[in-house]
């Protein structure tokens, strides 16, 4: 006897965000019992500047489905000027990514700052239905780390 | 070339330079390398023909290190990428007497094979000292003529002008060769549908052997340790394993140089699978343009690069989904 289940498909979604605006951001939305997809896994990184763009295509070689990059918003940096950085450097690799044919949807920045839990909750959740609704990435994994 | 040979001689002789940063002849009648000169015997051997594609800037950076003077010999194109190696404070004006030589377009042996021109044994009207039209072709099986606009490389179609950026004498004549606009290939695979482009790029990109031809000659990637060689990382110094390192390299490699690539074609020049790579940097540029201004890397050697400067007012990244 086999059982068969039909699992509904749960992308995998990397946010890089912030350690002053976005990650409090993302605090603020857990104390405040925002709901927000747990396929988000968020990884703190100093500034949104901190982000190479190695790592978004890293995430996506071992299995993301979606990257989004949150920060603070442009003129609240921490460092002053970190985000406009990012936001010239995020805005290339994009288009880089959509000229090769990886689906835009897959890519996202936003600002959310550190008083903005809603914004995250909906943000994510936004986000996570567009993934969803893309499929699985198979343009830019790798193989080896299918599982 | 005579005259730039005496005049290179000349300024030898008389200890204005050490060494002379040319190009000497090959073993094939069309494959001339980078080479120096330092003694008036060397210069047998020095060629300057519509072979001569390969950017000597990069050279430079070396030659800032030995003692005395270079001279280098520099088409229109490679004084941008000069240029853009002062800005970036990696060679030196002082330690380098230019001369600007003149230019005709340069010729790509890859589209004159391709029109079935096989086993060359010489070839003659490619020496630029006439109007640079037509070639003769010697080969195994008698004589061949091609035009000379249809044999030059793709960067000769799309050339940025003839009139050299930094020099210090010119010599030689040039020609206009711009027949295409720069940046109509970008836009036809933007034009295509996600499908068709991932497709386009796969089959281009599956070519690649990771012979790191690209990057070793492009005169903006000069970084004294490359990501490409950190053993930290998985796909250092060996061949793509499967299509994302394909696409990873190439990715990273054109942004490393986003901003600060001059477009001088190198990358598609020496690539023995024949990627047009130039159109990942062409997309940069382009980009470049449209979001935040017309820029010409090694246009001057003061502004400030696209990706280290911002402005209030930036498009944000979201425009890429929004344009479709």
């Amino acid at each position: 006897m086999s059982i068969e289940t039909k699992e509904e498909f749960r992308p995998k979604i990397v946010a890089f965000c912030c350690n002053w605006c976005s990650y409090a951001g993302a605090d603020l939305a857990g104390s405040s019992r925002l709901s927000y997809p747990a396929d988000v896994k968020i990884i703190r990184v100093p500034c949104s500047c901190r982000v190479n763009p190695m790592f978004i295509l890293r995430a996506f070689e071992k299995g993301a489905d979606g990257v989004i990059l949150c920060g603070c918003h442009p003129g609240d940096c921490h460092y002053s000027t970190g985000n406009y950085y990012a936001r010239r450097r995020m805005t290339l690799l994009f288009s880089m990514l959509d000229y090769i044919g990886v689906e835009n949807g897959r890519t996202r920045v936003e600002w959310v700052s550190a008083a903005e839990g809603v914004k995250f909750s909906t943000t994510m959740n936004e986000f996570v239905e567009k993934v969803r609704s893309l499929g699985k990435n198979v343009r830019l994994e790798d193989l080896r780390c299918r599982n | 070339m005579q005259e730039l040979i005496n005049r290179a001689k000349e300024l030898l002789a008389d200890g204005t330079v050490a060494r002379v940063l040319g190009w000497k002849a090959g073993d094939l009648p069309y494959n001339p390398e980078p080479a120096y000169f330092e003694k008036e015997e060397d210069f047998e051997n020095f060629v300057y023909n519509g072979f001569c594609g390969a950017n000597l800037s990069k050279y430079m950076i070396e030659a800032s290190k030995l003692e005395g003077k270079t001279l280098v010999c520099l088409k229109p194109c490679d004084t941008y990428s000069f240029n853009q190696l002062i800005k970036e404070h990696r060679v030196d004006r002082e330690k380098a007497y230019i001369i600007g030589v003149g230019c005709k377009g340069k010729l790509d042996i890859e589209k004159i094979k391709g029109m079935g021109i096989k086993g060359i044994e010489s070839i003659s009207g490619a020496e630029i000292t006439d109007g640079a039209d037509t070639l003769t072709i010697q080969t195994l099986y008698g004589e061949k003529t091609c035009s000379y606009a249809d044999a030059m490389l793709e960067r000769c179609h799309v050339c940025k002008g003839k009139e050299h950026k930094i020099y210090d004498e010119l010599i030689g004549e040039s020609k206009e060769t711009k027949d295409a606009e720069r940046f109509d290939s970008v836009a036809a695979i933007e034009a295509m549908s996600p499908e068709e482009k991932f497709a386009f790029f796969q089959k281009e990109l599956s070519k690649c052997i990771r012979c790191n031809a690209c990057r070793n000659v492009c005169p903006a990637c000069s970084c004294r340790k490359c990501v490409f060689d950190s053993n930290k990382f998985d796909s250092s110094q060996k061949a793509n394993v499967d299509s994302f390192e394909e696409k990873m390299f190439h990715i990273i490699r054109a942004f490393h140089v986003a901003g600060r690539c001059t477009d001088c074609g190198e990358c598609s020049r020496v690539c023995p699978q024949g990627i047009p790579l130039h159109l990942f940097n062409r997309k940069f540029i382009k980009d470049i343009n449209e979001f935040y201004g017309e820029y010409q890397a090694g246009e001057d050697t003061d502004s400030r690069g696209p990706l280290t400067d911002f402005t209030f007012d930036d498009v944000e990244p979201g425009i890429v989904a929004e344009r479709g």
